[in-house]
């Protein structure tokens, strides 16, 4: 109803000029939420994760399977659904063995800390719209603040404690060199999502997640945030520590990363947390980008609306944020690893001035939108077609330079015509085309001897000359 | 003095460079082929014209592994199912032995230990015994008492199959003979002979009437007579009369 109401609001402002943005509350109404109803939603949720993370690996492992033509697992329970379970199961049964240089303390917390934490930013996501639940109408989604987002932001910041003291208190070195990166990649990666949210928060007016799926009824974010979504997209990947971007735990480099010291459930806690956070950062894109549990176009239309309330919003929530674990898996089947330098070249110097510049253009347009530079409609027109010649202008020069630095480097390429084969101290064949130049030798040649006819040995037989 | 020296070695020694470079060449290539150029020298060829793809093609180039991860998904996987759905062998897969009778029961093998002798694994053993009036098993003189293929031996060459004069013993198409234990994988000749057939009569019994191993030799038993069906019901009749215990104890007495 409020939600509504605040939609409705919303589409006033952007007709009518200058509006004050939409009270910062979050749309969703927990007034017939008693707290015990709380608790067991938040059991839901629990065991939602729970469910997803064991049907997760088997879908990945058969979807990777799939795409390198072999089946995948498919011995345990129907096309080998069990298999996870199975390997749960022997993950618990196995040997927990701290290392005798470890900190005791701080190596059984790490885990703790990267699975407990894993679970809490669900707690903000709304699932789907208002549903009948044990006589109460209360929305799918456990709770909601005013800063929910800024929420999944920090809980992923001290997750990122998880890996760097996993990483240290193993007391080894590539487990330190894991942790290390992995902190190196939550910092630099979260800037850039963290800008690419802000676009987000200026066009919903809020950093409530129940208002910004609300605040999409009429378009979701991503047809006017394009740019956002894509930054978003790839910081996802980085923030969650999975190829192409798993440098923390890169086997060929590291060993195991930081959780190589680690076994049995404690290193099924990393496990655990890794895939929870994929749900979450999905989620986090669905409910941001995709209009959250909103209905595809189409189908909220049939009827009247009726798919767009009740349980069924549940199904587009599930469905769009399945989308997104494709993704995973498919970036996972089809990309190497990076290295580490790229990674960190394209955080900081790509993805960060890009996603900076990105959110002024965006204010820019919201202020002409709203009405900031006058009630005229030529005032977005005009924002937006300045933009897009600013735009066009800085790509034409970047390109420009590029080419440049390009010619300059075939131009160091080119092999010169002549060549010197000891320059580098030691002989270097010539190239084919190219012509040798021979330093003077420091030691001249011996005359050659001069043999006289007379002198030479006599031969008897014919065999005498073989080999001559 | 010594500059005008070092002048004449220089140009001397360029000469003789060149002509090093010259006879060091492969015959039939000269200086200006390009045939065999570094990557360096490559770039400049790669101005020449080359097959143009299209704009997009072009444009998605960097990003076509993602189209081929996902074609090959949607793709038959090539993997078999081997203990549920096994895959037929080839039609003279160089399986498991087999001895074989002849068309009214009588055993191939005339125990003439070709076959083992022929073996480069040394994996057959074969011990030969006489047919007598009262228990014959293969036409003519001598049958095979004892047959054993040890499969830990055998190297499945097929020169036994070649050596055997009788063609009494072929190969199956049968590969799955692996097992725990030693033992059970050396085959006896209960195991190796050929199953009965219909109208095949168990062994010992007599050749077919009015035929001696010849006709056998040359195909012109094609299946019991009278006489050895006669006989061998009257034989069964006083065997089951004796004990009960039906064909596996006959089985037994081949041994």
């Amino acid at each position: 109803m409020i939600a509504a109401q605040l939609v409705q609001h919303a589409g006033e402002g952007l007709a009518l000029g200058p509006a004050v943005p939409t009270a910062d509350v979050p749309a969703a109404d927990f007034s017939d939420t008693p707290w015990w109803l709380t608790l067991i939603k938040g059991q839901m949720v629990f065991v939602f994760l729970l469910l997803n993370v064991l049907v997760v690996i088997w879908f990945e492992r058969r979807v990777v399977g799939q795409m390198q033509q072999r089946p995948g697992p498919n011995r345990f329970g129907p096309f080998g659904l069990f298999q996870t379970l199975a390997d749960g199961l022997k993950l618990m049964m196995k040997e927990d063995v701290i290392p005798s240089n470890a900190d005791r303390v701080m190596f059984i917390v790490a885990p703790l800390i990267t699975g407990a934490l894993a679970f809490v930013s669900f707690a903000i996501i709304p699932m789907g719209a208002e549903v009948e639940m044990f006589g109460h109408t209360t929305p799918l989604q456990l709770t909601d603040t005013p800063v929910a987002t800024l929420l999944v932001l920090a809980v992923a910041g001290v997750g990122a404690y998880g890996f760097v003291l996993a990483g240290w208190s193993s007391g080894s070195t590539y487990p330190l060199l894991g942790g290390l990166r992995s902190t190196a990649q939550v910092i630099s990666y979260e800037i850039a999502m963290g800008l690419s949210l802000v676009a987000v928060f200026l066009y919903a007016g809020s950093m409530s997640t129940s208002q910004i799926v609300a605040a999409q009824a009429d378009l979701w974010y991503i047809i006017p945030l394009f740019f956002s979504f894509v930054i978003y997209l790839v910081t996802m990947v980085g923030e969650t520590n999975r190829l192409p971007f798993d440098l923390a735990e890169g086997e060929g480099e590291l060993g195991g990363g930081f959780h190589t010291e680690y076994s049995s459930m404690k290193f099924g806690m990393f496990f655990l947390g890794e895939y929870i956070n994929m749900f979450t950062v999905s989620a986090l894109a669905t409910t941001l980008f995709l209009g959250g549990w909103m209905a595809p176009p189409g189908i909220a239309w049939i009827n009247d609306g009726m798919f767009n309330e009740g349980w069924w919003t549940f199904l587009w929530f599930f469905l769009k944020m399945w989308l997104f674990i494709f993704g995973y898996v498919w970036l996972r089947g089809s990309l190497p690893r990076v290295r580490y330098d790229q990674f960190m070249k394209l955080g900081w110097k790509i993805m960060i001035p890009a996603a900076l510049a990105w959110v002024v253009a965006v204010a820019f347009i919201r202020a002409a939108q709203i009405g900031y530079f006058g009630d005229s409609i030529w005032a977005t027109i005009i924002t937006v077609a300045a933009i897009a010649v600013l735009v066009i202008f800085g790509l034409l020069l970047w390109d420009r330079r590029s080419q440049a630095a390009q010619e300059a480097e075939q131009r160091s390429r080119q092999a010169p015509d002549e060549v010197d084969p000891f320059a580098g101290g030691y002989p270097v064949p010539p190239l084919p085309g190219q012509r040798l130049v021979e330093r003077p030798r420091a030691v001249t040649a011996a005359e050659p001897v001069t043999v006289d006819a007379g002198s030479g040995p006599t031969h008897d037989s014919p065999e005498d000359d073989r080999g001559r | 003095m010594a500059d005008e020296d070092k002048k004449a070695e220089h140009t001397r020694e360029v000469r003789y460079n060149e002509d090093d470079l010259e006879i060091r060449r492969p015959e039939g290539e000269t200086g200006e082929n390009t045939d065999r150029v570094s990557p360096i020298m490559r770039k400049d060829e790669g101005q020449q014209p080359e097959k143009r793809k299209g704009f997009f093609a072009e444009m998605l180039a960097p990003v076509g592994g993602f189209g081929v991860t996902f074609s090959t998904m949607c793709r038959k996987v090539d993997t078999e199912e081997y203990p549920e759905k096994p895959r037929p062998t080839q039609a003279r897969y160089h399986g498991r032995h087999q001895l074989n009778r002849y068309a009214d029961g009588l055993e191939k093998c005339i125990g003439c230990e070709l076959c083992a002798w022929a073996c480069p694994a040394d994996a057959i053993l074969v011990e030969g015994a006489d047919n007598t009036d009262e228990a014959r098993f293969s036409p003519g003189e001598r049958y095979g008492r004892v047959y054993q293929i040890n499969y830990l031996r055998c190297i499945f060459c097929g020169l036994c199959i070649e050596a055997c004069p009788t063609r009494a013993l072929t190969m199956t198409n049968e590969y799955e003979m692996a097992d725990a234990e030693r033992a059970p994988l050396i085959y006896e000749k209960h195991q190796l002979l050929a199953p009965m057939e219909d109208g095949m009569l168990r062994a010992p019994l007599p050749m077919a009437d009015g035929t001696d191993h010849h006709d056998y030799y040359m195909g012109r038993v094609t299946g019991p007579t009278p006489g050895q069906q006669e006989y061998v019901a009257d034989r069964d009749g006083q065997t089951t009369d004796q004990n009960d215990s039906g064909p596996t104890a006959e089985q037994e007495a081949y041994r």
